[in-house]
C-alpha cells in the first residue's frame, strides 16, 4: 500500500497565543514548533498501515524551509520519504495551498505510480480551514471523507470510522481514497534514537510550488475577547474540602 | 440579496447549529432562504419558517436518504448554481463545513469555515476563529458566490417569523455520488457523555499515572459526573482520547468543571471555557488554569481530590 500524508508546521503556543505589532502573524520568537495533533495521528496511521499491509509511506508539506523539522520528524517514526514545498512565507490560502498539494501529487505518481490513500488531518491547528483535503480529493476525483477514527483495509475498499454525536458512522470508501483523521485514532509513538538518526539521512525532495492566490485573503490577526475573572483562592491543602463542598452545595449539586 | 441556509440534519432531526446559521445569515439581509438535503428533512418547514425562512427549498433523491459528503456537497453546489444566492451559509460543525468544502471544491470557490461576525449586508469582510477559537482572524472574501461556516454558539438561535414558502428544486445527483454515503451505524449507548455531563473532573501530568485517576473517578462518580483530561494525558497513555478536554478532543459545558493538575495551556482552556464554572486544583499558584479559573485550591490534588470525596460522604452520613 502507498501512502501519503499532508501535514502543517504550526506553532506551538502555551498559555496565550501572541500576535506580532503589524497583526499579520502569531509572534513565535519565544515559541517551539510542532505538526498539528490530528495530523501527528496521520502520520502514526501511514506507518502503521505500511507495517500491516506492506508498502511505503512518504510525508509532504508545504512551507517554509524550517517544516524540514517536521518532515524528519515523520521520517523518525517510520515514514519512508519526505518532500517539502518550499514557500518563502508562513502560510498560503486555502485553494492555493491545494492547488499546489495537488500538482506536487501528480508529480509524485507520475514518476513512482499512484498513491492507494492521501491522509490529511481533520483540520490545520492554526487557520483551521476544514478544506484542503477536500479540495484535493476533488480534484484528483478521489472519494473523501473527514473526521476518521478508524481505517481498516478490506480488499479494494478502506472502511473508515468517525463519531457523530449519535454515535458512530461508518463508511465503506472504495480505494484509491483520501482521509481526514482525527486525534484519537491511535496513540503516535515516540522516536526511538535509532529512528531519529535514521530520519537525518533521508533525502527530502523539494518540488517548488506554482499555484494562483485564491479569493479569501486574511487582513489582521485579532485576540479573542478574554474573560476576566477574579479567582477566589478557597484555601490551601486538603483542609479547603470543606470550603469545596460548600460551594458544589451552593451551585446546586450535591444532590 | 438572498442568503441561501443548508440545514444540517440527521436523518431529518435538525442541529441546533442550523438556526444559529439561520440567525446569522439574518444578520446579513432579510431574505433568507433555506435548504434541506433529502426527503427526511421535509418536516423541517414549519421551525425553519419560524427561524427566518422566507423559502424552504427541498431536494429529494435516493443518494440523500442519509448523509454522505460528496453527495451533500455535489447538491450544495447545484442549488447554488440554480438559485444564485449572494452566499450559502451552513454551520461550522464537522458536517457543515465538511459538506461547504466538498461545494467549495465543486464550485471552484473559496470557502471561510468558522466565522462569527458579518458587516451588515456585506459578506466580502468576513471575522472568522482559528486556533479553534483562541484567536480571531478579519479576512476578506472575494467571490461571485460567497461560501461561509458560521461558528458555534457564535450567533443564537432566536426566532423571526417568515413566510416558509415551500419549493422543491430537481437536481441531477449522480449515483456514484453514494461511494461516501453513511454504510453503517453503531448508536450511542444512553447516559452522560463528557460532552454533556453537569459535572467534569479534569485531571493532567499532575495526576501522574493511569492508577492516580482512580480518586477523580471517585469523587466525579460521587456527582454523577464524569472524568476528562488533558492532552499530556492522552499523550502518556494514562487515558483514553475519548476523556480528552480541548482544541482537538472534546469541548464541555458543564456547571462546574474541576481541573485538577492542568496547567491551562490555551488549547485545553478553549475546550474548557464554556464551563459555567471552574475550579482549579494546583500547587502552583501562577498556573494559568488558576489565575483563569473562578475558584481555586492551592495544593496537591493528591490531597485535595480524597479530602473532597470524604467530605461529601460525611455530610450525606454515608
Ligand atoms: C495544536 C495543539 C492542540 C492541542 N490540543 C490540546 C487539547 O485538545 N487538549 C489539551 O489538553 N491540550 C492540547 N494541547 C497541548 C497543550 O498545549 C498542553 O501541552 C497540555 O494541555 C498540557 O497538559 P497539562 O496541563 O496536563 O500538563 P502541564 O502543562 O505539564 O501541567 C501540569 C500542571 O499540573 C500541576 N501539578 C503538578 N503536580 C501537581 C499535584 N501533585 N497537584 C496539583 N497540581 C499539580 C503543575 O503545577 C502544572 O500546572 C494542544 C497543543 C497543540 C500545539
Ligand atoms: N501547508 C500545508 N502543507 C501540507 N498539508 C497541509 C498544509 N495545510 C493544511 N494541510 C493539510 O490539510 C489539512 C486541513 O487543513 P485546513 O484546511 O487548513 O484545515 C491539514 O490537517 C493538513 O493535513
Amino acid at each position: 500500500m502507498r501512502v501519503l500524508v499532508c501535514v502543517k508546521r504550526v506553532p506551538a503556543p502555551g498559555a496565550r497565543i501572541s500576535i506580532t505589532a503589524d497583526g499579520q502573524a502569531v509572534d513565535t520568537a519565544y515559541l517551539a514548533f510542532t505538526t498539528s495533533p490530528h495530523e501527528e495521528c496521520a502520520v502514526e496511521e501511514a506507518v502503521q498501515l505500511v507495517e500491516r499491509h506492506g508498502g511505503e509511506s512518504t510525508v509532504l508539506t508545504l512551507g517554509p524551509a524550517e517544516a524540514d523539522e517536521q518532515l524528519r520528524y515523520a521520517a523518525s517514526i517510520g515514514v519512508n520519504k519526505a518532500v517539502l514545498l518550499p514557500i518563502d512565507t508562513a502560510d498560503w490560502d486555502p485553494q492555493r495551498t491545494a492547488a499546489a498539494i495537488t500538482a506536487a501529487i501528480r508529480d509524485l505518481e507520475a514518476a513512482d505510480g499512484p498513491f492507494d490513500l492521501v491522509l490529511f488531518g481533520n483540520e490545520s491547528a492554526d487557520a483551521g480551514n476544514f478544506q484542503i483535503g477536500v479540495r484535493v480529493a476533488y480534484a484528483l476525483g478521489r472519494p473523501v471523507v473527514n473526521g476518521i477514527k478508524g481505517i481498516e483495509v478490506e480488499g479494494d475498499a478502506l472502511r473508515a470510522r468517525r463519531e457523530s454525536d449519535a454515535g458512530v458512522e461508518v463508511y465503506r470508501v472504495p480505494l484509491p481514497a483520501v482521509l481526514g483523521v482525527k486525534e484519537g485514532i491511535n496513540l503516535p509513538r515516540y522516536p526511538t534514537l535509532k529512528g531519529r538518526l535514521a530520519s537525518k539521512k533521508v533525502e527530502v525532495v523539494q518540488i517548488p510550488p506554482h499555484a494562483e492566490p485564491g479569493g479569501q485573503q486574511m487582513v489582521t490577526l485579532l485576540q479573542a475577547a478574554e474573560q476576566v475573572s477574579q479567582t477566589a483562592i478557597l484555601g490551601n491543602g486538603p483542609d479547603a474540602a470543606s470550603a469545596v463542598v460548600d460551594l458544589l452545595e451552593e451551585l446546586g449539586l450535591l444532590k | 440579496m438572498t442568503v441561501l441556509v443548508v440545514i444540517e440534519h440527521d436523518r431529518g432531526t435538525i442541529s441546533p447549529a442550523s438556526l444559529e446559521a439561520l440567525a446569522a445569515a439574518r444578520s446579513i439581509d432579510s431574505d433568507v432562504h433555506a435548504l434541506t438535503l433529502g426527503a427526511a428533512a421535509d418536516g423541517a418547514v414549519a421551525t425553519l419558517a419560524a427561524h427566518g425562512a422566507a423559502v424552504v427549498h427541498q431536494v429529494h433523491d435516493d443518494v440523500l436518504a442519509d448523509f454522505g459528503p460528496e453527495a451533500w456537497g455535489e447538491a450544495v453546489a447545484q442549488a447554488a448554481r440554480a438559485l444564485q444566492p449572494q452566499g450559502v451559509l451552513t454551520c461550522g460543525t464537522d458536517r457543515g463545513n465538511e459538506v461547504m468544502a466538498q461545494a467549495a471544491a465543486r464550485l471552484d470557490l473559496p470557502m471561510v469555515a468558522n466565522c462569527i461576525s458579518f458587516a451588515p449586508g456585506d459578506m466580502s469582510s468576513i471575522t472568522r476563529v482559528r486556533w479553534g477559537g483562541s484567536l480571531l482572524e478579519q479576512c476578506s472574501l472575494d467571490a461571485s458566490t460567497k461560501l461561509v461556516t458560521v461558528s458555534p454558539h457564535a450567533f443564537e438561535a432566536t426566532e423571526a417569523a417568515a413566510a416558509g414558502a415551500v419549493s422543491v428544486l430537481s437536481l441531477s445527483l449522480d449515483p456514484s455520488l453514494a461511494r461516501t454515503v453513511v454504510a453503517e451505524r453503531v448508536e450511542r449507548a444512553a447516559g452522560v457523555t463528557l460532552a454533556t455531563a453537569p459535572l467534569v473532573v479534569g485531571g493532567g501530568r499532575g495526576v501522574g499515572s493511569a492508577e492516580a485517576f482512580a480518586p477523580l473517578e471517585e469523587l466525579a462518580a460521587a456527582l454523577g459526573g464524569v472524568v476528562g483530561c488533558s492532552r499530556a494525558v492522552t499523550n502518556n497513555g494514562w487515558r483514553n482520547h475519548t476523556d480528552q478536554v480541548g482544541q482537538t478532543g472534546t469541548r464541555i459545558a458543564p456547571d462546574l468543571y474541576m481541573a485538577c493538575g492542568i496547567s491551562g495551556a490555551i488549547q485545553h482552556w478553549v475546550g474548557a471555557m464554556a464551563s459555567k464554572k471552574i475550579l482549579a486544583i494546583n500547587t502552583d499558584p501562577e498556573a494559568n488554569m488558576v489565575t483563569k479559573a473562578d475558584y481555586a485550591v492551592i495544593g496537591d490534588l493528591h490531597k485535595v481530590v480524597p479530602a473532597i470525596t470524604a467530605e461529601i460522604r460525611r455530610r450525606r452520613g454515608s
